[in-house]
């Protein structure tokens, strides 16, 4: 069985503690979502969970067959166009130029860009556009654990949904495994099957939200009403600090 | 491949992009031709008196003789600068310790004027190639080193991140998120090592040597031949701009299309 287990991971940045003893476990089909105010080693955590750094003290250990990383800020190669920039994980396992552009164009399709967008660099994109090809490119290598650094942060509410759907329906189809991180709390309940509170200064879980009912059938109702909920929670006032000063 | 044949196809549509610098060029004869009008033939003789020596000038192999030892010294110094100056400043880039520690050798080399150099290369050669070649390669090595320099130091982690997170083979980290950036600063460096070498290269000959287009233009001054120094000044200027606008300019549109 794939999973990703942590424990007891701490990390240090010269002589700053980022954070201490972490420990979770993500099994194959599920969403985490870590969610917590900036600033809070966020990211660290992911980048340790993603290899993406060195882990010091505790382990990280990823049986996931594949795996890859959607960045919030797109992270394109501006000297490639559009269809290059997405085969870029393809051709990285060594899968022939022709079949990685064919699957790089079919995925540009279904996640909104058009053909006349194909040859474009992404100076010529707009954000939104590259945040799209950004997610293709993760996605496109059928990774069976993504990793997703707040890549919804800078959408606008129109683009969100639509790739949140995309997501939801390869959660339905149990064909993805999610870490994610966020700062925002309606997105974690929309897509999360656990969400871990990570409280700064240094990065520790403070508490976990559990949501059983499938993503698909989560409407805004039920997402409404678990953010008005998850608000009134003390440790999240705590951690968020969210009292009125 | 596909690179050259981009660069072909578009060639026809740049030429045509260039009749603006053709205008001011003719502009710049007619401004010429005025000043000759003013100040007389001996102080500037006219366009076509400078044309017509320059045409009778090609005619002639003993002046191609010239032009091609001026050819050789600027190319040895051009490609030793090039090749070193890329070499060095990639080295240097990767390294903090020595990217901090050629600074300021950088800014001697930059700083001091290159007849400075002649002066001390003809101490050290004597009169010949070497100490053109010399001076050559001092004066547009440096260039040439910053930019590879500044092309690696600038490298963004970022996108080494990225390259990390989707496991990138070692040759296509280089051949798509490192060349092409560090590229991009090489390149427009070696063009501008290019047009110092050319400037460098007549400056030597004409304090240290007895032969080449420096030389020659020497001779023209002793004789207070104008025509023939103007004639040499427009080779000069000829070549330089062939190879900037017709050569490098095409290559450098393509390869920078992704900038902004």
């Amino acid at each position: 069985m794939e999973r990703l287990e942590v424990t007891k991971l701490n990390h240090h940045f010269g002589f700053t503690e980022i954070l201490r003893d972490i420990n979770f476990t993500l099994e194959k089909g599920e969403v985490l979502s870590i969610v917590g105010p900036s600033g809070g080693g966020k990211t660290t955590l992911l980048h340790l969970c993603a290899g993406l750094l060195d882990v010091e003290e505790g382990s990280v250990e990823n049986t996931f067959t594949s795996t890859s990383f959607a960045f919030q800020e797109g992270r394109l190669l501006p000297w490639k166009n559009v269809i290059d920039n997405i085969a870029l994980g393809l051709l990285a396992k060594g899968i022939d130029k022709r079949s990685a552009i064919e699957q790089s164009q079919e995925i540009a399709l279904k996640f909104g860009l058009e053909e006349d967008d194909f040859d474009k660099f992404p100076k010529d994109l707009s954000g939104g556009m590259r945040q799209r090809v950004s997610f293709a490119r993760a996605l496109v290598v059928k990774p069976s654990l993504l990793f997703l650094d707040e890549p919804f942060s800078a959408l606008d509410i129109g683009l969100k949904k639509e790739l949140q759907t995309i997501l939801i329906e390869m959660i339905d189809n149990k064909e993805i495994t999610i870490l994610f991180i966020t700062h925002d709390l309606m997105e974690a309940i929309r897509l999360s099957d656990e969400i871990l509170l990570l409280e700064a200064d240094p990065g520790h879980i403070v508490k976990k939200f559990q949501y059983e009912l499938p993503q698909k059938e989560r409407d805004d109702k039920f997402i409404y009403a678990q953010t008005a909920k998850i608000l009134q929670d003390e440790t999240i006032i705590h951690t968020f600090e969210l009292e009125l000063k | 491949m596909k690179f050259i044949l981009k660069i072909l196809k578009d060639f026809p549509a740049y030429l045509w992009s260039g009749w603006g610098a053709v205008a001011s060029i003719l502009l710049f004869i007619a401004c010429w031709d005025v000043g000759n009008q003013i100040y007389g033939n001996l102080v500037l003789p006219s366009p076509l008196e400078t044309f017509k020596t320059l045409s009778q000038m090609l005619q002639d192999d003993a002046v191609w003789a010239e032009i091609n030892i001026t050819l050789y010294r600027a190319s040895i110094g051009f490609a030793l600068s090039l090749v070193l100056g890329t070499v060095l400043g990639l080295i240097a880039g990767f390294f903090a310790t020595a990217s901090m520690m050629s600074r300021p050798i950088v800014t001697i080399l930059v700083g001091m004027p290159p007849i400075a150099w002649i002066v001390l290369a003809m101490i050290w050669f004597g009169m010949g190639d070497e100490t053109v070649i010399f001076t050559v390669i001092v004066a547009s090595f440096p260039i040439i080193f910053v930019g590879a320099l500044q092309g690696t130091r600038t490298l963004e982690d970022d996108l080494k991140e990225m390259a990390d997170s989707f496991k990138l083979p070692w040759h296509m980290k280089f051949a798509d998120v490192y060349f092409p950036h560090i590229f991009s600063y090489v390149f427009p460096a070696w063009v501008s090592g290019l047009g110092m070498t050319w400037k460098i290269v007549v400056m030597a000959e004409l304090l240290a040597t007895n032969d080449g287009i420096g030389a020659s233009l020497a001779v023209a001054r002793s004789q207070l031949d104008t025509p023939t120094a103007l004639a040499l000044v427009v080779i000069m200027i000829g070549s330089l701009m062939f190879i900037e606008y017709i050569i490098l300019e095409p290559i450098k549109r393509e390869v920078e299309l992704w900038r902004d």
